[in-house]
């Protein structure tokens, strides 16, 4: 700086002295300048013969710029609010992405891990967590014969939960079951103590050794090297913790996570319902992965697999089904996908949706872009003097570009660190919208490499977009025309504001665009959550009385659910109860095949206890409810609903016939007469249609549960209620517990994904509007201002003020039906990408097409009457003679 | 402007580099008597334009083949100028520099007058 400096001086010497000689020979000071010429562009050229101007001017620029947006704080803070909102948003979103669908399992060598799975999925075979799970038999039988893989590993996906520690402190912690190997195949290394293997996973497990995640180990037990060793309780059995896994793995589930991992054997201490059936060649409960021995491709696997199913299939049939549902089982086959990004329940709900929003962020980024390019027009415009002047005095035309720019690189810049900062906070309240008491969410939402990549990419591509224009203009700047015309601005020429008004007609356009969606994921949501599901869940809760611990076997557990039941009803404030085995919309599904005459099918089947129906306010259209008089010895019945009588009997009258239900493991074959017809009602989900349904006396089930389910319609308050149960619960039955939720929050709750569309699309939406209105204001106030004296000399010869305001209407409405119709027409493209996500309207919705245009049409209206109200007010004296 | 006339002849791109080089081969100057003793040399036909001289100086000055130093007039004590001196990188360059002009000059005199040579 300081040789710098000196340089300087040095040559503005030289130059004086120069000058001096040449003034003494010509006596004349002012021949003398013009011999030497533009000093200025003499003193830049031997600038640039010293080398390090480049950066020197760039970083002049640079400062120059900071001063420009520290003398012009509004616009500073305005472009940059909108600016890292755009690029905070865009970036929460690929986080979301980023953590859910692109980001591969912290384990060695991801590209190597493939998921085991029946080609095409389970289709309703046995009982199944999701249609990809294996049973624990074919696992064995898959690890045991193949070749491909270096390790086979299998863990209980889908969620379990242990209950940890003794007595009043016990609690709920994620957890699951995994095989001797997961932690080998998995090539991982513990974080303390040793991690489980195969040794560990043996039948009886005479260990009982478990695993913790680092997360628990850290909170729960403060990272302590001493907790290697240590007893833990676990649903009442005792392990040794023999480990911590490495920080950073939560398990080959995104999404999830793990704070215990006990290898199957531990199966029958904690998983008490199924106690006698996850060795079952019926029961699908676990996912299976294999790490690829070197040099075997996924395609190679999947080929190798499926020669060998034939045998691993026969090896395991399903015992107690009819030889027809045997015949569909050794009809599969296995194959192999790609695991390296682990699986996820989030995958198959929120794919669509999260591109979606990513889409819808980026759509933002474009407007907030297209209103900050509008603003540096209006500015490069009145600064067009100034580039003017410096164009006459020899400045470089790049130079003016790159200066023009400099300030844009700072706004970006300043606008990506900003919204990196709000993406986090973004990216977690979109994280927590999705979290769910019965679903807890756990995301890695951490920054990494390619967040970092995407936001700068996003950067780079905004700062050129809103950037480039203004930057172009200036360089373009004509002296002559400039210095000629500045500032008088009788009436500006339309060309020069034809790019500002290609750019409010694309705000237009993308914000159509915006609102449509909102509204269409607005409206989805509104029909879902005014959608009649046949019963009324306000006031219910749900509660599930864990009866595992109870001696007595089958009949001592129903005798207490009736007198549980029983009790439940006679408390205060319960005005109904009434068990179920299967708690409506998000609770499970259990079906049955079935015969009727010659039809044959499936239905849904639900034991309940009398009083279901009147509870839930679904009515009984024909026929009878079930009564204390339909026992376990009494003939079978069933109350069938209004899409099965239709389906098995048409339009005859369907009380008194019979069906047959075919038979499973535990639930032999069984005949039932029809006593009553019931209204349809919604069973696992409310998107999907209608299910045929069969319900059956409580009293008739022929598996005595371990876990009763509750619905109890209470008068008071749920927290009330709740504690009002556990409190009677705790004296007159210590043995059993229990745990409650809300039913109406857990059937909200299954609606997150649409409340999300609907929340954070009209939130963009609303912003879109916003801006493009801001926008619009600006460009019409700008124009405006630059035709002041036109404006002042029609006003002076006569022009009424409402002719003035019908003028810049005019202006307005042009600008605004051009941005409706294209927005119209893209948006009416892009609404298909959508169709997935709606519910109860077409993506080409006529009536949400209209609203939007009806929104932004108001909001366009406000944003041009105000700058022509101004105008009209304007004093042509005033106007006239400011210039 | 006074002496601007169009019978003057544009410097070839580079030569310009040279005459500094063979002025300053004469013994030190400044700035405007290089100027000058081109000019008076060549009797007005060539014209130094000081836009292009004195980013030519300082980039001859960067290569190394002049030096330039703050030293009084001889005359006048108190006026300083900056005085250029051919340092024997320069003088080296100029011979070069020198070589090559006269065989562009007898190459391009041969395409121009065959005659002669023949």
């Amino acid at each position: 700086m300081f040789e710098r400096r000196r340089r300087e001086q040095d040559l503005e010497r030289e130059l004086r002295s120069h000058l001096e000689l040449e003034a003494e020979e010509q006596g004349d000071l002012y021949g003398a300048r013009r011999a030497l010429g533009n000093q200025a562009r003499i003193m830049e050229d031997v600038r640039a013969t010293w080398g390090w101007t480049g950066l020197q001017q760039l970083f002049e620029d640079l400062r120059y710029a900071l001063r420009i947006m520290r003398g012009n704080q509004a616009f500073t803070c305005v472009a940059l609010l909108s600016l890292s909102f755009g690029i905070g948003a865009n970036t929460a979103i690929f986080e979301l992405v980023n953590a859910v669908r692109l980001r591969s399992v912290p384990v060695p060598d991801p590209e190597q891990l493939v998921r085991i799975q029946i080609r095409g999925g389970n289709r309703g075979m046995g009982v199944s967590g999701d249609e990809w799970q294996l049973t624990y038999p074919l696992y064995l039988q898959v690890r045991d014969h193949q070749q491909a893989f270096s390790g086979v590993l299998a863990w209980s996906s889908g969620g379990q939960n242990f209950l940890t520690g003794e007595g009043a402190q016990a609690h709920r912690v994620p957890g699951m079951l995994v095989s001797g190997n997961f932690f080998q195949a998995l090539r991982l290394s513990p974080a303390a103590g040793r991690l489980l293997a195969p040794e560990d996973d043996t039948p009886g497990c005479a260990d009982a050794a478990a695993v913790l995640g680092y997360g628990f180990w850290q909170t729960e037990l403060g990272g302590q090297g001493s907790a290697v060793g240590q007893r833990l309780t676990i649903e009442g059995h005792p392990f040794t913790i023999i480990g911590v896994a490495p920080a950073g793995f939560s398990g080959l589930e995104v999404g999830r996570n793990f704070d215990i991992a006990l290898p199957i054997c531990a199966h029958a201490a904690v998983l008490p319902t199924w106690a006698s059936s996850p060795l079952r060649t019926d029961v699908y409960w676990l996912s299976v992965f294999g790490r690829l021995k070197p040099g075997w491709s996924v395609a190679q696997a999947s080929q190798h697999l499926l020669a060998i199913s034939p045998p691993l299939l026969d090896a395991t049939l399903p015992v107690g089904y009819t030889a027809e549902s045997v015949e569909r089982y050794r009809r599969q086959s296995l194959e192999a996908v790609p695991g390296g990004k682990g699986i996820s329940f989030l995958r198959s709900q929120y794919d669509t949706a999260l591109w979606l929003l990513l889409g819808v962020t980026g759509l933002v980024l474009l407007i907030a872009c297209s209103n900050l390019a509008n603003l540096m027009l209006a500015r490069a415009t009145a600064l067009e003097r100034e580039y003017a002047v410096r164009v006459a005095l020899g400045a470089p035309r790049l130079r003016l570009m790159r200066q023009a720019l400099a300030e844009s690189l700072w706004l970006a810049a300043a606008g990506c660190a900003l919204g990196l900062a709000e993406s986090r906070l973004l990216s977690d309240l979109v994280a927590r919208f999705l979290s769910t008491e019965a679903n807890p969410l756990h995301l890695d939402l951490s920054i990494d490499a390619r967040v970092l990549w995407f936001s700068s990419a996003v950067t780079i591509a905004a700062c050129l977009l809103f950037g480039l224009m203004p930057a172009l203009r200036a360089s373009r700047a004509e002296p002559m025309a400039a210095m000629k015309s500045g500032g008088r601005g009788l009436t500006a020429d339309r060309g020069r504001f034809s790019l500002q008004r290609v750019l409010v007609v694309l705000q237009i356009a993308v914000s159509l665009i915006l609102l449509v969606g909102a509204l269409l994921f607005i409206r989805s949501f509104r029909n879902l959550m005014l959608l009649d599901p046949g019963f009324r869940e306000r006031g219910i809760l749900l509660a599930e009385f864990d009866m595992s611990h109870v001696h007595g076997g089958p009949t001592e557990r129903k005798r207490l659910e009736r007198e549980v039941l029983g009790e439940i009803r006679s408390l205060p404030q319960v005005e109904a109860a009434a068990t179920t085995t299967t708690v409506l919309i998000g609770g499970g599904m259990w079906s049955l095949g079935l015969e009727a005459g010659n039809t044959g099918g499936w239905a849904r089947f639900t034991w309940v206890s009398p009083g279901h129906f009147g509870l839930l306010e679904t009515p009984i259209l024909a026929g009878r409810d079930f009564t204390s008089g339909d026992t376990e010895d009494s003939p079978k019945v069933a109350i069938v609903n209004q899409t099965l009588a239709h389906q098995y009997f048409g339009n005859g009258d369907p009380i008194g016939r019979t069906f047959r239900s075919r038979p499973e493991p535990n639930y032999p074959e069984a005949q039932y007469q029809i006593v009553g017809v019931t209204r349809d009602t919604r069973y696992f989900d409310l998107r999907q249609p209608i299910d045929p349904m069969v319900y059956a006396p409580a009293s008739q089930n022929p598996v005595a549960v371990l876990e009763s389910q509750m619905y109890i319609r209470s008068a008071a308050a749920p927290s009330a209620a709740i504690a009002n149960i556990r409190r009677w619960l705790a004296v007159s039955h210590p043995g059993v517990t229990a745990e409650f939720r809300v039913f109406q929050t857990q059937i909200e709750e299954g609606l997150a994904r649409e409340h999300l569309m609907a929340a954070l699309s009209g939130f963009f939406g609303i912003l879109a509007g916003l801006l493009a209105t801001i926008g619009l204001y600006g460009v019409i106030s700008y124009i405006m201002e630059r035709r002041r004296n036109e404006i002042g000399i029609r006003l002076a010869l006569g022009a009424r003020p409402s002719s003035v305001v019908g003028l810049v209407m005019r202006e307005a409405a042009a600008l605004l039906l051009t941005g409706l119709a294209i927005g119209a027409v893209c948006s009416l493209g892009l609404a298909r990408a959508s169709s997935a996500l709606l519910f109860g309207l077409s993506p080409h919705d006529p009536l949400t097409l209209a609203l939007a245009s009806g929104l932004l049409t108001i909001a366009v209206a406000v944003g041009s009457y105000l700058p022509a109200r101004r105008a009209a007010r304007l004093d042509p004296m005033a106007a006239l003679r400011c210039e | 402007m006074p002496n601007d006339s169009s019978d003057r002849i544009q410097l070839l791109q580079g030569t310009l580099d040279m005459l500094i080089l063979r002025t300053l081969a004469l013994g030190r100057a400044h700035g405007h008597q290089i100027a000058k003793h081109i000019q008076r040399t060549t009797d007005d036909l060539l014209q130094v334009e000081h836009g292009s001289l004195y980013p030519a100086l300082h980039r001859l000055e960067r290569k190394g083949w002049i030096s330039a130093r703050w030293e009084p007039a001889g005359k006048d004590l108190k006026r300083e100028f900056k005085y250029y001196r051919l340092t024997a990188a320069g003088k080296n360059r100029l011979v070069a520099e020198e070589s090559k002009w006269k065989q562009l000059t007898a190459a391009i005199a041969r395409v121009m007058w065959p005659a002669k040579e023949g």
